[in-house]
């Protein structure tokens, strides 16, 4: 797809360095010329604004490690000082707690996009298992970052997770308790948990990137996936990367800075917890333990399953779903533009994702609908916990049954022969330069 | 609390294999906590909008309040006599740009006298405090702090206002919220009801599970008696006074950067917008020949 290379050497240090390392030549072909379908919406825009969070993330993290003590008596104060006694500390450490937050929401739009535009189907099924394993690398960072402040919050969160793997001394006993032990560096989560946490912490994001680079390579194999869903069949279906998409990515990235900017500068802990304003205490639980925002759904999945080790597995389960999901949608037609039955399940899929986010942050025996009150003066009615198991059945059918027997009853809409067929009526080809189709659609 | 920290890793342990019960049980009952609303604040916090700056005469009293009311029984480990006199404390003046050099941080340190050791002897001596000490802690330990307070130590309030629901509300709410608790409730020798202090009262509470008073019990009793604190501006010592000028001290020491943030906040928003205009400008006028 990258086609032949446009790289020209002009001076003779640059023929010098073309002969032996083409980074030059690689750059121009990968960043600037790269062929990329002309009709890439604003949902299209979040790999490059998932990149700037990395980077962003990356830079402030290791900034803050400079600063930070991985201790268990002087974490909680060391934060603290960053943000009282360190130039600008501030500044850095609600730029990186607030960045997880916005590199959660970044990629959860930006799986959502694949998902609808069926950019998981073939040639592209690597890319999105890269994909995947980006989203799992990103969840046990965050995971482990958000245990370091050592707040009440992360002492409960680093517990249950971590817990979670005793599930296993129900398929051998003893295996469970050897991994746990095995994962806390003791018999309870403790100072030792809290540095091995920060040594991940700060590895993982590194791996991040390298995964990230084979993410775009395996991109730039077969090109983007656009909005139709049909493949590039000529020149004029693409434009170069340079200037069309750095221009438009380089817009959206502002816009999200927006966003992300009023989280840092004016609601900094508005995505947080309070308790995890009090330093740890083993002794003492907080009352509502909660994830972070973007753990909500898989929390909400594993207390949908009343047996412990099928919690567990459910909850794995539910983002194994997405490797396995090439191969589970049987449909040959790939943006779902053209798969009006298969749109409507989408929508209910994202819905009951954020429904199970709503259900996580609350208790499983709150009352979704309260119709009256038990002796206790508790209340009764439609609880929390069914609620979740009827979204977690979905969830799981989602992939499981609708994605494979859709491809195989639903009658796709009509689709266009190439990507330039949907605004230029001939197909593109004849229509001289300047002669717009459809102005009102420009830009 | 260091030492509590250390201690007991089998209790916490067991602490972990009950969370995992309460999750993987699912429909398992939690205990409700309940606290009534929390109060409107007469006036409002002058920093509670987005661009809003704390009224330094408010922290000034604020820091009276806490310094002969709270340091008696409260820490206030993160703060040292310096931060008062920095840009935005309550005794900043534009005169001692270096809060080290201001007079007024002098003053206030070389009244109080922290521990430390003899650089000769070693002792344990109590020396006067200097600028860039910190607050001094009211018990040597947290060991002492909970035994003179009932058996448990009164949290240290640096960021008190942060991590609580409601932060400086909820803190005028539980100093001005004490009432004398209904008819039917226990309250434990040496313990206080209070409506905003967020707990469980059903074990105490005499009458039908369907009224249990909302609020819990509280170790601290009540303090800002109007006209505790002498105020040295004139304004009246009301307890809904103090409370305020001591809520407000408190939301400055949770986050002493808070006007910095703003103002820088309001700084990168306008960049942020113009440069995004420009931006999507420049992307209308290099696509303007592209239909897609």
């Amino acid at each position: 797809m990258s086609g032949h290379s446009t790289y020209e050497p002009k001076t003779g240090i640059e023929r010098w360095l073309d002969a032996r390392l083409p980074i030059i030549r690689f750059a121009k072909d990968t960043a600037i010329d790269f062929p990329t379908p002309k009709n890439l919406n604003y949902w299209y825009t979040f790999g490059g604004i998932l990149a700037v969070c990395l980077v962003i993330q990356i830079l402030t993290g290791v900034i803050l490690a400079m600063h930070y003590v991985p201790n268990g008596d002087m974490a909680f104060n060391s934060v603290e000082q960053i943000m009282r006694d360190v130039n600008y500390g501030w500044l850095i450490r609600y730029v990186h707690a607030n960045g997880a937050s916005m590199f959660f929401l970044a990629v959860y739009i930006h799986i959502a996009r694949g998902l609808y535009y069926g950019s998981y189907k073939a040639p592209r099924e690597v890319l999105w298992i890269l994909g995947c394993i980006i989203y799992l690398l990103m969840m046990a960072t965050a995971f482990m970052g958000y245990v370091l402040p050592w707040g009440q919050m992360s002492f409960a969160g680093a517990v249950v997770i971590t817990s979670l793997f005793s599930a296993f001394d129900q398929v051998i006993p003893g295996l469970g308790t050897a991994i746990t032990t095995w994962l806390w560096g003791g018999f309870a989560v403790g100072g030792a948990t809290l540095n091995r946490f920060f040594s991940l912490h700060y590895l993982l994001p590194f791996v991040i990137a390298g995964v990230v680079g084979l993410h775009i390579w395996a991109l730039h194999v077969p090109g983007n996936n656009n909005p139709i869903g049909v493949d590039v069949k000529s020149k004029a279906d693409t434009v170069p990367f340079h200037p069309y998409y750095t221009v438009k990515d380089g817009f959206a990235i502002s816009a999200f800075m927006i966003l992300f900017a009023w989280f840092v500068f004016f609601a900094p802990e508005a995505l947080g917890h309070v308790d995890n304003q009090v330093p740890a205490n083993p002794l003492v639980t907080p009352a509502h333990i909660v994830p972070e925002w973007y753990f909500l759904p898989f929390y909400a999945i594993l207390r949908s399953v009343p047996q412990k080790l099928f919690g567990v597995l459910a909850m794995f389960g539910s983002i194994g779903m997405l490797f396995a999901l090439p191969w589970l949608d049987t449909s040959k037609v790939r943006s779902m533009r053209y798969r009006p039955t298969a749109k409507i399940f989408l929508i209910l899929f994202v819905l009951a994702t954020i429904g199970l986010g709503w259900c996580g942050g609350k208790e499983p025996a709150d009352m979704v609908i309260t119709l009256g009150r038990d002796a206790n003066n508790d209340p009764t009615g439609f609880p929390v916990l069914w609620l979740s198991r009827i979204l977690a059945i979905y969830y799981y059918a989602f992939f499981l049954v609708i994605l494979p027997l859709l491809g195989l009853f639903e009658k796709p809409l009509a689709v266009p022969t190439t990507i330039s067929t949907p605004v230029l009526p001939q197909g593109g080809a004849a229509i001289p330069a300047g002669a717009v189709a459809a102005p009102e659609k420009k830009g | 609390m260091s030492m509590l920290r250390k201690s007991a890793p089998f209790r916490a342990a067991a602490i972990g294999l009950g969370l995992l019960t309460l999750v993987a049980g699912g429909s398992t009952a939690v205990a409700a906590t309940s606290q009534a609303p929390l109060k409107e604040v007469p006036g409002g916090f002058s920093f509670e909008s987005p661009l809003g700056k704390f009224d330094q005469a408010s922290l000034q009293r604020g820091y009276k309040v806490y310094a002969e009311v709270c340091s008696s029984c409260h820490s206030m480990t993160l703060m040292s006599y310096r931060n008062l006199c920095q840009p935005g404390g309550p005794f900043y003046t534009e005169k001692f740009k270096n809060p080290n050099d201001s007079p007024y941080c002098k003053a206030i340190a070389a009244d109080i006298k922290v521990p430390d050791l003899d650089p000769d002897t070693g002792d344990a001596i109590q020396r006067p405090a200097t600028a860039a000490d910190h607050f001094r802690s009211p018990f040597p330990n947290d060991i002492a702090a909970a035994a003179s307070n009932g058996g448990k130590a009164p949290p240290d309030l640096s960021v008190m206002a942060r991590a609580r629901e409601g932060g400086p509300q909820y803190i005028y709410s539980i100093l001005t919220g004490y009432v004398t608790p209904p008819k039917g409730l226990t309250v434990p020798a040496g313990k206080s009801y209070n409506p905003y202090f967020p707990g469980d009262l059903g074990a105490q509470w005499a009458g039908s599970k369907a009224t249990v008073p909302q609020g819990g019990i509280i170790g601290m009793p009540f303090q800002l008696t109007p006209g505790r604190v002498t105020f040295d501006d004139g304004t009246k010592s009301t307890t809904e006074q103090q409370a305020k000028d001591v809520a407000t001290f408190l939301a400055w020491t949770a986050e002493p950067k808070q006007e910095e943030r703003k103002e820088a906040g309001l700084a990168v928003m306008i960049y942020l917008i113009l440069f995004s205009g420009i931006l999507y400008l420049s992307y209308r006028r290099i696509w303007r020949d592209v239909a897609h």
